[in-house]
C-alpha cells in the first residue's frame, strides 16, 4: 500500500519525475561521485576514438613513421638523451597524481589546510606539465613539424601528435583551474559545516584520470 | 578518536586508508615509469618491446585505477557500470585493424610505384 500513495497523486512534470526517479538509487555513494565517473566513461571513449584514428594511420600509411625515441630527444650537458622531455613529464604526471592522492586522503581526515596545500602542490606540477608541453610544441614547430606534414617521415605523425597531446593538455589545464578553484574553496572553510569533504575525492578522480590517459598515450604514441 | 574515524569512514563510504598504501603505490608508479622509459632507453625491439610496454602500461593502470580511483573499494554495481562499457572498445580495434591492414595492402598494390 504504501508504495503506492505520493506517485500517483502527483502530476504533470513532477509525476514524471516522480514516477523515472521512484526513489530507487543504484549507486551508494554521493551523486557527485556517480556522475564524474559517468563523465569519465564518456572521456574514455573520447580518447579511445582518438588513439585507435591514431592505430588505423599508424597500420596503413605505406611511409616510414617518424621515430619518436628521436624526434624527442634533446641534447642536455652535452650528452644526446632519448626522450628525455617525454620522461621528465611523466614522473610529474605520476608525481601530481601522489600528492592528490595524499590530498583525498587528508580530506577524508578533515584535515584543511594539508588538503589545500597538497591540492595546489599538484596544481602547480600540473602547470610545469603544461609549460613542458608548450615547449615541446614549440620545439617541434621551429622544427617544421605540421599537421599536415613534417621532415622525419609519414605526414599522419603532425596530426596525431597536436590531436592527442593537444586534447591531454586541454584536460591537464582545465584540471588545474578545477584544482584552484576547489583548493581555494577548502581554504576558506567552504566544507567546513557539512564536514563533507567528497569533492576532494571527485576532483581526484578526474585529476588520477588525467594521469591515466596520459599512461596510455606515452606507451602507444612515444614509446611504440 | 577511533570511533570518530570509524564513524567518518561509516558516513564517506569506506574512504580513508592508511597513507602508507598510497606511498607505496606511488613508489610503484614510478619504478613502473623508470622500467618502461628504460624499454625506449635500451633500445628493445621488436616484440619484446611491445610486450614489455603493454605489460606496464596495464599494471600502471590498474594501480591507478584500483587504488588511487578507489575502485577497488567500491560496489561491484558501480565497478561494473564503469569498467565493463569500455570493453566493447575491443571489437572497435579489432575491427579497425582489420580495417588498416585492408587499406596497407591496398596501397601497396596499387598506389606505390616501384
Amino acid at each position: 500500500m504504501g508504495s503506492h500513495n505520493s506517485n500517483h497523486q502527483q502530476q504533470g512534470l513532477s509525476g514524471f519525475i516522480a514516477d523515472w526517479s521512484a526513489d530507487k538509487e543504484s549507486f551508494h555513494v554521493p551523486w557527485g561521485k556517480a556522475m564524474m565517473w559517468i563523465f569519465l566513461l564518456s572521456d574514455t571513449f573520447v580518447f579511445s576514438c582518438f588513439l585507435i584514428g591514431y592505430m588505423v594511420m599508424r597500420m596503413s600509411v605505406v611511409e616510414p613513421w617518424p621515430n619518436a625515441s628521436e624526434v624527442f630527444a634533446l641534447e642536455i650537458a652535452g650528452h644526446h638523451i632519448p626522450l628525455v622531455l617525454i620522461a621528465i613529464m611523466t614522473f610529474i604526471l605520476i608525481t601530481s597524481s601522489g600528492t592528490m592522492a595524499m590530498a583525498v586522503n587528508y580530506g577524508y581526515r578533515r584535515d584543511k589546510n594539508k588538503t589545500a596545500v597538497l591540492m595546489l602542490i599538484t596544481a602547480l606540477l600540473g602547470i610545469s606539465f603544461v609549460g613542458m608541453q608548450a615547449f615541446e610544441w614549440t620545439k617541434l614547430i621551429s622544427e617544421g613539424v605540421r599537421p599536415w606534414g613534417n621532415p622525419f617521415g609519414a605526414a599522419q605523425f603532425g596530426a596525431v601528435f597536436f590531436m592527442v597531446t593537444g586534447f591531454h593538455g586541454l584536460h591537464v589545464s582545465i584540471g588545474v583551474i578545477y584544482l584552484l578553484i576547489v583548493a581555494y574553496k577548502i581554504f576558506k572553510g567552504h566544507y567546513e559545516e557539512t564536514g563533507k569533504y567528497e569533492i576532494v575525492e571527485i576532483t581526484g578522480l578526474y585529476w588520477h584520470f588525467v594521469d591515466l590517459v596520459w599512461v596510455f598515450i606515452f606507451a602507444l604514441f612515444y614509446l611504440w | 578518536m577511533a570511533t570518530d574515524t570509524k564513524l567518518l569512514d561509516k558516513e564517506q563510504g569506506h574512504q580513508a586508508h592508511p597513507v602508507s598504501l598510497y606511498l607505496k603505490i606511488w613508489l610503484l608508479l614510478f619504478v613502473l615509469s623508470g622500467l618502461s622509459y628504460a624499454v625506449d632507453y635500451m633500445q628493445l625491439q621488436g616484440v619484446l618491446r611491445w610486450t614489455l610496454i603493454l605489460l606496464f602500461m596495464a599494471l600502471k593502470a590498474g594501480l591507478i585505477i584500483s587504488v588511487f580511483m578507489h575502485m577497488m573499494w567500491e560496489r561491484m554495481a558501480l565497478i561494473c557500470a564503469i569498467l565493463l562499457p569500455p570493453l566493447c572498445l575491443t571489437i572497435f580495434i579489432g575491427l579497425m585493424a582489420i580495417e588498416s591492414n585492408y587499406t596497407f595492402f591496398s596501397r601497396l598494390t596499387f598506389f606505390t610505384s616501384t
